[in-house]
This record gives structure tokens, sequence and C-alpha cells, in this order.
């Protein structure tokens, strides 16, 4: 297997020196996660067992889809619950018992533990397990914890897939087969496998899958991509059950994508001849798509504040695909082995923050006066108040931006602020 | 444990922070985890507002939980007043720092700040952001105002002879619906009476302002929700008597007035100018139709007793349905539900509330944003009057829902779902033509949203049928939203009778329609056919 990039000691940001800063930070909880993950499993049901705010998060996260008939909720815990944990328990059996007769064609219920819940060691493994042995085979019951004190935002994908990755049946042989990891819009989705199938590669499998009953088969052979960079517990448990990961940089921008194809096109023996013949397409468009932006972006100044743990994949496509100058690239987090080759990509001394002190980071920023700031909503307003232009960070992740044909609308995202503000000024 | 979708109001330290935001120089110091800063968004992007609420969080992780939390708090109080400098400081803590008993309020006077540091005690798990709010502002009030509080038996001195009355308009928040314009509309109400604005409270208000609301005559409540137990304590502590009417609709304004004068000790003047447009409006013969129109009311228990008044004093609606999600003030709606025969609902289920407007099948719903989507789910028009809003609800051009400008515009607000009447008519004197027909939805709700009352746009046989997969299907409380009104309806339409009810002008067809239904329901028809149809209106207008 040839490597992806060809890494250089001392190349990129691969050594670079991280600030890691402690104090107030400006994120969601991973119970935010629910929002995308409950549309991508079409017959999952996330139950939230937590406080009033939980719910009032979830709500103010989720706008207006709650009441597209949504496949999530909250067990608000209340003085009674707190009393005595035996009566919790009670409680949630009833709860679910409630949902489930209301919601006969719900397959795969998912007790979302909080902050209230963890904090009172309220035991939500046990209760899955007690729940899923009452109500199989109809309905598996599984949890994982999105509280805020234990995850950040994304990292609650990441906790959902993780908690699921033990539930996926043993394939019958180790036969190699593919399996990309992450939600992806469908449409992106569609657009991979299709991609995987010109490549000739034969058995490909997405986690999470559309459905609870068509989750991947999972053996010694399985090797996997990573399509988001937040995946940390999930690529554990998946290499606990013997599969190995493929190392790639993530796709985003026609860069990033050609080099996650191409680990694993490498990985399953595709000729350089095929897949210089099925990318050519793609890439020849995302080219012509991404020049436009780069017009508006190349030269242009940009920081990111933490959110999502996108921001050094984004910040590398920005940077090499866009021409955009680097600031500060915050993250949440860090996973310094599976970002390897984002890092190595990115322009040496990239200034590079993991956690978050907001009041200085935004010191910092107000400081440098950036042409661009991505952030979350809860900054983007009073920071447009103060000059700055900026983009909101949520839309990176409910927005399809993975892969080729997205490859433009991604630039747009950030080409888009700036454009307005030229607009409105003139 | 309570299985919640959607909840009406957010937990009570979100109260609290529409206190702080709404104030000037005062800082929240929140014990709260990772993430509990989503509600600086609520702030931001629901009310656009250009700065970040006042409040730091400590935003402790699951490695802090233990001793190292408590020092976290310290740090971050003392970190927040060094950098902000606020005049008053709000230190408390949300659900999950309330559970591990670290003690704000014991910790921040550890720390002997220079400012007065205001201790806020909220049950998350029993109380919600209504009463949070309240309680942050009497908190605040007691604790800044109380060294002024005169000795027992003093009485209060007299006002100087000549000087002119002054009172404290209380209760406006940040994230307050139209809080911001009933202000301005109040405040100049009570200007052009000869009244001193003293202070007004929360909104805009410094910890120095707070300190003077002694020095006013009395207290204008415009909220409840929010000031009424500071205005309690104000009266038992100043001897200062507060005001009951909530000026919302032009009669109310008008006892509004009439009440301010009696405490101000003044000559009532008479204030409806000719900004007074609506009486006028409701009485034009264009607003004819709008006589009897069945209207349900949801919301804070404040704006849906008013909401009812002026729907049924000042439009000549009928109120067939009343209620609200806070239950501290239960007994107002309770008693407002009797005043029009109807049972009152209080609840914060909004399940429960879109099975209450399924049953009653209004032709208006007057609500929050949750009644909003219920009602266009179901097909009937609405008009938001109460929290909680979403973003088009903190509109840019002035819309206070107070005063006579208030009264104006929710004359405008209300009416504009409904079919304006004069469009009715033509309609229906060009019924058939091939652009004035029945089935045209009216011009000003652009495209097909919505079913709006007596217009049919499908015909009865086809709701019937849509509908009869659901009435066999068990009763599943959440899969209703998919399909529409719920299965109330039993008698089917024989086809002669449905043309025979076309026949009907359509302006009046749906209360023909209804009446129908339930003479069949009633009597056990199970088909109707135009001798029902006949029978049913000779039933009905004994």
């Amino acid at each position: 297997m040839s490597p992806v990039i060809p890494i250089r000691a001392g190349s990129g940001c691969s050594d670079a020196p991280v600030r890691r800063e402690r104090g107030q930070r400006e994120v969601f909880c991973g119970l935010t996660g629910i929002i995308w993950l409950h549309r991508k499993i079409q017959d999952a049901f996330f139950l939230v067992v937590g406080s009033r705010t939980c719910a009032h998060l979830i709500q103010s996260a989720a706008g207006v889809m709650i009441f597209a008939e949504p496949r999530f909720a909250t067990a608000i815990l209340d003085e009674r619950d707190l009393a005595g944990l035996a009566d919790a328990q009670d409680e949630l059996d009833r709860v679910v018992t409630r949902l489930l007769q209301r919601r006969p064609e719900i397959r795969l219920l998912f007790l979302v533990g909080s902050c209230p819940s963890e904090v009172i060691k309220l035991d939500l493994a046990r209760a899955a397990q007690r729940l899923s042995a009452q109500f199989s085979p109809a309905v598996r019951v599984l949890n994982y914890s999105g509280s805020g004190i234990e995850t950040t935002f994304t990292q609650g994908e990441d906790a959902c897939l993780a908690a699921l990755v033990p539930q996926l049946a043993a394939a019958s042989d180790d036969a190699p087969a593919l399996m990309v990891v992450g939600a992806l819009a469908d449409v992106v989705e569609d657009q991979f496998a299709r991609l995987f199938a010109e490549l000739g590669i034969g058995s490909v499998s997405f986690l999470p899958a559309r459905r609870a009953a068509r989750m991947p088969a999972i053996s010694a052979g399985t090797r996997f991509l990573l399509a988001q960079p937040f995946l940390a517990d999930t690529a554990r448990a998946l290499e606990a059950r013997g599969a190995r990961r493929l190392a790639a940089p993530f796709p985003l921008g026609a860069e990033g994508t050609t080099a996650w194809l191409r680990a694993a096109a490498d990985a399953f023996g595709v000729s350089a001849a095929r897949f210089e013949r099925v990318t050519a397409p793609g890439r020849e468009r995302a080219a012509r798509a991404l020049a436009r932006h780069r017009l508006l972006l190349g030269g242009k100044r940009i920081f990111f504040f933490p959110d999502s743990q996108l921001e050094i994949p984004l910040a590398r496509f920005l940077s090499r695909e866009l021409q955009v100058e680097l600031v500060e690239v915050g993250t949440p987090y860090l996973h310094r082995q599976h970002l390897a080759e984002e890092l190595a990509l990115l322009p040496e001394g990239t200034a590079l923050s993991e956690g978050q002190h907001l009041e200085q980071q935004l010191d910092r920023c107000r400081a440098a006066r950036p042409d661009l700031v991505v952030c979350g909503l809860g900054l983007a307003n009073p920071l447009e108040a103060e000059g700055l232009t900026t983009k909101w960070s949520i839309e990176l992740v409910f927005t399809p931006v993975q892969g080729y044909e997205q490859a433009g609308d991604l630039a747009e995202l950030f080409t888009r602020p700036l454009l307005r503000r030229e607009k409105l000024v003139a | 444990m309570q299985l919640t979708l959607w909840t009406y109001e957010g937990p009570p330290h979100v109260g609290a922070m529409r206190v702080a935001t709404a104030m000037k120089d005062v800082h929240y110091v929140l014990h709260a985890p990772q993430g509990d800063t989503y509600a600086d968004l609520l702030f931001t992007m629901i009310e656009r507002l250009p700065r970040r609420p006042p409040v730091t969080y400590t935003t402790f992780q699951a490695r802090d939980l233990g001793s190292d939390t408590a020092e976290l708090f310290k740090t971050a109080a003392r970190d927040a007043f060094e950098r902000f400098k606020p005049a008053a400081m709000l230190v408390g803590a949300s659900c999950t720092a309330e559970l591990i008993q670290d003690d704000p309020g014991g910790l921040a006077r550890a720390l002997e700040l220079p400012i007065p540091v205001v201790a806020l005690e909220l049950p998350a798990y029993q109380r919600k952001e209504n009463w949070g709010a309240a309680e942050t502002f009497y908190q605040l009030v007691r604790t800044l105002a109380g060294p002024k509080v005169a000795t027992p038996a003093v009485p209060r001195p007299t006002r100087a002879e000549g000087a002119r009355p002054r009172c404290n308009l209380l209760g406006p928040t940040a994230l307050g619906f139209r809080h911001r314009d009933d202000l301005r509309e109040i405040r100049a109400l009570v200007e052009r009476m000869g009244i001193e604005i003293n202070v007004t409270a929360p909104l805009d208000a410094t910890p120095a302002d707070i300190a003077r609301l002694g020095d006013a005559d009395f207290n204008v409540v415009l909220y409840p929700e929010t000031a009424s137990q500071a205005a309690h304590w104000l009266k038992r502590s100043f001897g200062q008597p507060f005001t009951r009417t909530i000026p919302i609709g032009a009669g109310a304004t008008r006892e509004f007035i009439a009440e301010v004068a009696q405490l101000a000790g003044i000559e009532a003047p008479a204030l409806e100018d000719e900004r007074s447009h609506a009486p006028w409006y409701a009485r034009s013969v264009d607003s004819t139709y709008l006589t009897g129109k069945r209207v349900f009311v949801f919301g804070d228990a404040t704006h849906a007793v008013a909401a009812a008044r002026v729907a049924s004093r000042e439009m000549g609606f009928t109120v067939v349905g009343i209620g609200t999600y806070s239950r501290e003030f239960a007994r107002e709606i309770r008693e407002a539900a009797a005043l029009y025969g109807v049972e009152p609902l209080i609840t914060d289920d909004y399940l429960e509330v879109e099975a209450r407007v399924a049953e009653l099948q209004p032709e208006l719903v007057l609500g929050t944003q949750m009644e909003r989507h219920i009602a266009k789910r179901l097909g009937v028009p609405c008009a938001v009057i109460s929290a909680p809003v979403h973003v088009q609800d903190f509109p840019a051009r002035h819309s206070p829902q107070m005063g006579f400008e208030g009264a104006n515009v929710l004359f405008d607000t209300w009416v504009h779902p409904l079919m304006m009447g004069l469009e009715e008519h033509l309609i229906g004197m060009f019924r058939g033509d091939f652009e004035f027909h029945e089935d045209a939805a009216p011009s000003h709700l652009g495209g097909h949203v919505g079913t709006p009352a007596g217009v049919e746009t499908p015909t009865l046989i086809e709701i019937v049928k849509e509908q009869a997969p659901a009435a066999t299907a068990p009763e599943i409380v959440i899969d209703r939203h998919a399909e529409g009104p719920p299965a109330g309806i039993t008698a089917m339409w024989a086809p002669d009778a449905e043309k025979e009810l076309r026949k009907i002008p359509f302006f009046v067809r749906g209360k023909a329609r209804r009446n129908t239904e339930r003479y069949a329901q009633d009597h056990g028809v199970p088909v109707i056919t135009i001798e029902t149809l006949y029978d049913a209106k000779a039933h009905f207008s004994r």
C-alpha cells in the first residue's frame, strides 16, 4: 500500500505545537448530534434522558424541524426521579413503553445520556439491556452519552456510532470489504457509492445505514474509511472487532476527496490508470467550480473558533485549494492520529489551538482582525456588530459538503458572507 | 419523568439570563456544564442582539467533577468581575450544577467582590423559565433596593406640591414577546398623562436604577409573569401600589389609563387620539363577517386573557377555548374561561393543545409558535399572541401589542390570516369564475398555505377517505401529526348530499358542514343524505 500523501518529516503541521486552552467553551453538547442522526437512520428514535435544559437545547437547535414528526424526545427528570434511583428505572420503563406503543414503526431506540443523567449516575446501559430484552426482536434499545460534560457537538455522533459497533453482525467470511464511517448526506453517500463501484471496489457499506436492519456486517477483512474527523471512539470500537482503518485526509475539496478515494483504491488494488479515469471528471468539475471562488477568497485571512473538529480539514481545504490565509485554527479536540494526513498538508506555522478559553480567544481574534471568522451562532451576530465578517459553523455540519460535486458549494459557504458584506456596503 | 417533544418554557436559568441580558452593568456567572451556552443563541439569533448576553459559564466537564468544580466557579467569577467590571453580579447554577451541589452563593461571597452579588436559587427540576425570570428580578430588587426600605411606621413622604407623579414600569425583559415596542408605547402613553417615569426595569435598567425603585409613587406592571413578585415586595416595602390592568386592546388601554390616573391621583385624560384606528375598523362593514368567528386562545396567561377579551369584545369573535402553559397563572385562565363559558386548558404538553384545537375546530387560533404549527397542520388560520416565538416575531418595525397602536397591530395581525370580508364577498359573487372561484387561496396568503376557514379545498369525500385509515389505527398521539385532523368524523357524505352542500354559499358552508356532521353523529346517522342535511338545518335553526 503506497502512502496516500508523501509525508516528509517536519512538513506541514505534523509536529506543530498546539495551544491547549481551558476556560469557558462556547460549544454545543453531543445531544445536538441527534438532529442530523435521526434524519439519517430512518427508523431510529432518540430518547434523551435529561432535564428541561436538554429538551430546550434540542428544540432551539432543531428549529422548526421539531414539528415534522420528529423521532426524538426528552424524558425530563423531575424531583421524584432525583429522590431514588430504583424509581427512575421504573419511570424510564414506563416512558419507553408508552413511546413504543405510540410509535410501532420504530426499530432502534437510543437512550441518550445527558449531564443530569450522568451526574446522578442513572444506569442507562442497564436500562437499555433490560428494555432490549423486553421489546426484542421488534426493537433494539441502545444507549450512549451525549452529555456536555463528556462530548462536544459532533462527538455525539461518535458516541452513537460507537454504541452501534458491538451490535454489527459478523460477516460470514473475512473477504475484503470497505466500510465508510460517518453520517453523510444521502446525496453525498450515493455519489461515493457510485465512485467506489466505478473503481471496482465491490463490497462497500456505510455506517450508519439508513435503516436499523441494514447496518453493515463486520469482519477482519473490513477496511474502513472515516468520512468525518470526529469518530475516535467509533474507530477504536471497529478496530476492536478486527477492522482496520485506512489512513487518509477527509473528503473535503477536490484534493481531500481524491486522497480519500485513493486510500481506498490503494487498499483494494485499483490500478492507477483506472483511478485516474474514474476520478478525472469529478476533479475537473470541482476545479472549475472552485476557480470562481478563489478569486474572492484568495489571500483572505480566516479565523476558526472550535466547534465540530471539522476545522482542520476545512482549513486545509481553504488554504490549499483557495489560497486562504489561516490566522488561527481552533478545534474542540485534536485526534493526532486520525488527523495526521491533514496536519501534514497544513501550511507550516499555522496557529493551532485545542479546547477554548473564550474570552482570550476573542481577544486574539479581535487583535488579528481576520477577514472571515468561523464561529457558532452565539458569537456570530455580536462579532458582526463589531465589524467582523462571520460564517456560522453549524451550517458546515448540516450541509452536504463532502466529495467532488460539493466542493464548490463548500467554498460558497465561505464566499457568501464576504460577498454579502461587499454588496451591503456598496 | 415526563415525555416531552416540545417545551413552551426553558429552564429557570434561561429566565435569569433574560433579566441579566435586559439590564446594563449586570453580569451573570452561571455554574453550568459545557453545552449550556446554547442559550446564548436565543438572544443573538432569535432576538438578534448585536452583543453577547452578559453571561459567563463555568463549562465544567466530566474530568472536572469532584472538588475541582468549586474552584472552577471561583475562577470564572473572579475573571468575569475583572474583565467586565459589572455594577452587580448574579450567580447561580444550571440544572446539572444543581446536582453537584457546589454553592455558588457561598463561593461568590468568599471572593469578597466589591459589588452586590445576588445568589439565585432556581430549582431547575420544579420550575421553569418565567418563574426564573420573576425570581431573579425579585432577588435583584430586594438586594439593590432593599437597603432603602424605610423603617416601619414611618409614613411615606407625600409628594411635594406641584411635583409630577412618578412611576416605574416593571416587567419587560430580553427575549420577551414585543417587550421593546410595548415599553416604547406605554412609556409614551404614561408620559402624555403628565406622569414621570422613574425607572423601567429590568429592560434597560442599571443596578443603580434598581436601587432607585423606591422613589416612585406607584408601579406599572406590564407583565405579571416577570414582575408581579417584585411588585408585591415593592408594595410591602415602599407602600407602592401597582396596576392590575394589562393595556392590551383599546378597551383595556382605556381602563389602564383610568387606573394609572387614579394611582397617580390625577384626572384621567382623554387620550384616545387619531391613532386609535382599530375600534373604527372593527365597526366598519367590512368587519361584519368577523362576527361570531370561533377563536381558540392559548399562550402565557397575561396575553391569553387579554387576547380573549379583545377577541370577544373588540372583534366580535366567539371564544371557544382558552388555555395557558404557565401553571403559576392557572387561576387567571380559569376565571377567564368561566367568563366565556368554556373549559380552561392548563397544560404544557402541546399534544394536548393540538387535541383540543382539533376537537373544537375553531376558525382562528391565537397562540404561540407551537399553535402556529398546530394550526398549519390542521389548516386553520392562526396569529401569534404570546411567547415562545420564533425570529419573525421579533420584527424590525414598531409592532407593540399594548396601547392604542398595539390595538391597531392586533387588528391587522388577527384579521390578516382570515380572508378579508370584501374578498370573501367578491369570491362569493363571482363563484365559478375561473379566477375568482371559491377554491382560490386568499391573495395575501400566497400559494396554497393551509385552508382558510370557509374555503373547502378538498371535497369532504376526499377528506373522509383520507382519514379512514387513521380512524382504524390505534390512538397514536404523535402520529396524528402526519394525518391532519384526527378522525372525529364518523358519518360519510352521500354524493348528492355533498353536491347539495356545495350549493350553500361557501362562507356559511363550513358551519353547515360542521352542524350536519354533529347532527349525524348525535343521531347515529351513518351516511349523510340530502335529508340529513336539511334535518340538521332545521335542528340547529330552532
